[in-house]
């Protein structure tokens, strides 16, 4: 968790909780030109839409299957003929792994991602409205996840549940929930005092229809910025189980496990470890600029 | 520093051991837990597939798993508040000796990329914030999102290819030369693994020191003092550093989770002989109790560290301690 997540934990400003649609659009409309004015974030926004083109359209992008072995062009270096970024040790394309490995890195880190967003505003939903023992209960727990250092934490859950992607997928869900629910209570209990929270409940409108009509709405905001800071730091975590063979495995590859398998040929030809790691950078600095230039452009206060 | 009201440093030491204390059982619950989440029978994990039934059904036996939960795990935490953390049966060791020598290696390794990350991050955060918007503020924040996107088994990889293999200036491997070593070999060989796992914790350091000092530099008395024409030397070092500590420290002890937890991938890239690189191992080969006791080791350090954060709270800012 970097500071920069840390500091998206703060509430937002009501964002289209109450006023007419002229203002909400209004306000959206500011955040948007804030947004664009920052170059950082439409940096990361370029990196982010180029890497998700290149992972929709893999197959077109290049004419190589990605498993496809070529024994007699083992690590190629980059711009060999027909290779524009090499081959790697079984010969395979480099261009066609990285292409692929996007898929599967990126659609395992929003999934993740997505997994723990849920969860973690489920929780924060219930601590705050619930408040408590069950407000106790949940936040103690959040605690004790949060006692464990984040990779750690990863790593002994795949330890109970075993390598895989599903188990790696879990674990890193598991380990970002507490993040989603401290920042969703704290919503949720600023939200819950607020007058227009506690005129509808004066009108006798239902929990559950507060829950979701006023208070969610208020949440997705802030949950919205979470994501994008998190996605980084999750395809981060996945890749690095599968750079410790405890996520993604064979044949499956992402861009962990390709970084690898590529340890041993550093020697004579680094690119087959530098390009999987320059695609993980680069995707992750997309992500951080994206949220950061998110969470400013909502909150003008934190930057 | 006089008690208030039964508050004081002494009163709010208290409050936060004890507050210690649940969440070291909750971690306790999660470490037990690491073997019995595991689908199917642990033992039969443990042992493999080359394992009979009688061996199955021993160690089943000796590791009790045919008596209630409960009286597993409260079997379990006497044994291990007795220091016995079970038996290795892939090493065919006792893990507790084997995790402590393993945790020296990685304390090692923690503490020299702590320092990294302070040396260049706390540096970085102050020279740009008190050169807001400057070339110099953007050139270093500029790095700053970068290193923090910087994967740190990537990293690692690099400057290897860089240092070790291009320019042969550094060791790529190990924590000592192979026929043994002293203190300076050591540093020798710490320096990659310490940059390596600090570059992030430094990125994120500078960025909070950088957003703590800004936050001070607003603040009235800051004004009062470059009003009656303290120098800004003084005013930095006197007045905002002072103010800006507690937010830093904050971030420095999640930093040490941060890098305890990369120290796993770090020890992977360097083959440093330390906890997270036999935790691996130990999953592989479902060594369970090893796993465990390189957990709870590492969950249990940095409970403490998160204590001494709080403690270190009170001692910079007294009005802590009468909340």
């Amino acid at each position: 968790m970097t500071p920069a997540t840390e500091r998206a934990m703060t509430p937002p400003a009501d964002v289209g909780g109450a006023g007419a649609r002229r203002v909400t659009t209004s306000a959206l409309g500011d955040v948007a030109r804030m947004f664009r004015r920052s170059h950082a974030a439409m940096f990361g926004l370029a990196l982010v839409v180029a890497l998700t083109v290149c992972a929709v359209l893999a197959p077109l992008l290049t004419p190589h299957d990605p498993n496809e072995v070529d024994t007699t062009r083992r690590l190629a270096r980059p711009l060999s003929p027909g290779h524009p970024l090499g081959t790697d040790e079984f010969g395979r394309d480099m261009t066609a792994r990285l292409l692929h490995g996007a898929r599967i890195s990126l659609a395992v880190g929003l999934a993740a991602t997505t997994l723990a967003a849920l969860a973690g505003s489920l929780c924060g939903l219930l601590a705050g409205l619930g408040g408590g023992w069950i407000d106790h209960a949940i936040m103690r727990s959040i605690d004790t996840l949060m006692a464990f250092p984040y990779f750690l934490l990863a790593i002994a859950i795949i330890a109970a549940l075993g390598p895989g992607l599903v188990n790696g997928m879990i674990a890193v869900a598991v380990v970002n929930i507490p993040f989603y629910g401290r920042i969703v209570r704290g919503t949720v209990l600023a939200v819950r005092e607020t007058e227009y929270v506690q005129a509808a409940r004066a009108l006798g409108v239902s929990e559950l229809r507060l829950a979701i009509k006023h208070v969610l709405r208020n949440c997705l905001a802030p949950i919205i910025v979470a994501v994008t800071l998190n996605v980084g730091g999750m395809i981060t975590a996945l890749a690095g189980l599968s750079f410790l063979g405890l996520g993604v495995q064979p044949p499956v590859s992402d861009w962990g496990s390709m970084l690898s398998s590529s340890r041993q040929y550093i020697n004579v030809a680094p690119h087959v470890a530098a390009l999987p790691g320059l695609a993980i950078f680069l995707a992750v600095l997309g992500f951080n600029l994206l949220g950061d230039g998110l969470r400013d452009a909502l909150d003008p206060r934190l930057r | 520093m006089a008690a208030v009201g039964g508050g004081g440093l002494q009163g709010y030491v208290v409050r936060r051991l004890l507050l210690a204390v649940p969440v070291l059982f909750g971690v306790s619950l999660l470490v037990f837990a690491v073997m019995h989440l595991a689908p199917g029978d642990p033992a039969a994990i443990m042992l493999g597939a080359q394992a009979t039934r009688e061996d199955v059904e021993r160690l089943h036996r000796e590791l009790g798993l045919d008596r209630p939960l409960a009286v597993q795990y409260a079997r379990w935490l006497g044994r291990v508040l007795q220091g016995d953390l079970g038996r290795s049966i892939p090493l065919g060791r006792e893990v507790l000796p084997e995790v402590l020598t393993r945790f020296k290696a990685t304390l090692i390794l923690t503490g020299g990329a702590l320092l990294v990350a302070l040396v260049i991050g706390v540096p970085a955060g102050i020279v740009s914030a008190t050169r807001q918007y400057s070339w110099l503020d953007r050139l270093s924040m500029g790095i700053a999102v970068t290193g923090v996107s910087l994967p740190v088994f990537w990293t690692g990889i690099m400057l290897i290819i860089v240092f070790s293999l291009m320019l042969r200036w550094l060791p790529s491997a190990g924590m000592y030369s192979p026929y043994g070593g002293d203190f300076a070999d050591l540093l020798w060989h710490l320096i990659l693994p310490a940059v390596t796992l600090g570059t992030a914790s430094a990125a994120a350091l500078a960025r909070m020191t950088r957003s703590s000092v800004l936050e001070i530099v607003r603040q009235d008395f800051v004004r009062s003092a470059r009003a009656k024409g303290l120098a800004e030397r003084a005013v930095v070092g006197r007045h905002v550093l002072k103010n800006a500590v507690n937010p830093v420290v904050t971030v420095l002890g999640i930093q040490v989770g941060t890098l305890l937890g990369g120290a796993i991938l770090t020890e992977t890239v360097f083959s440093w002989p330390g906890l997270g690189s036999m935790m691996v191992r130990a999953i592989q080969a479902r060594d369970y109790p090893l796993v465990q006791g390189g957990v709870l080791l590492i969950a249990t350090t940095f409970v403490g560290v998160n204590l001494l954060v709080d403690l270190l709270y009170a001692v910079f800012d007294p009005r802590i301690r009468y909340e």
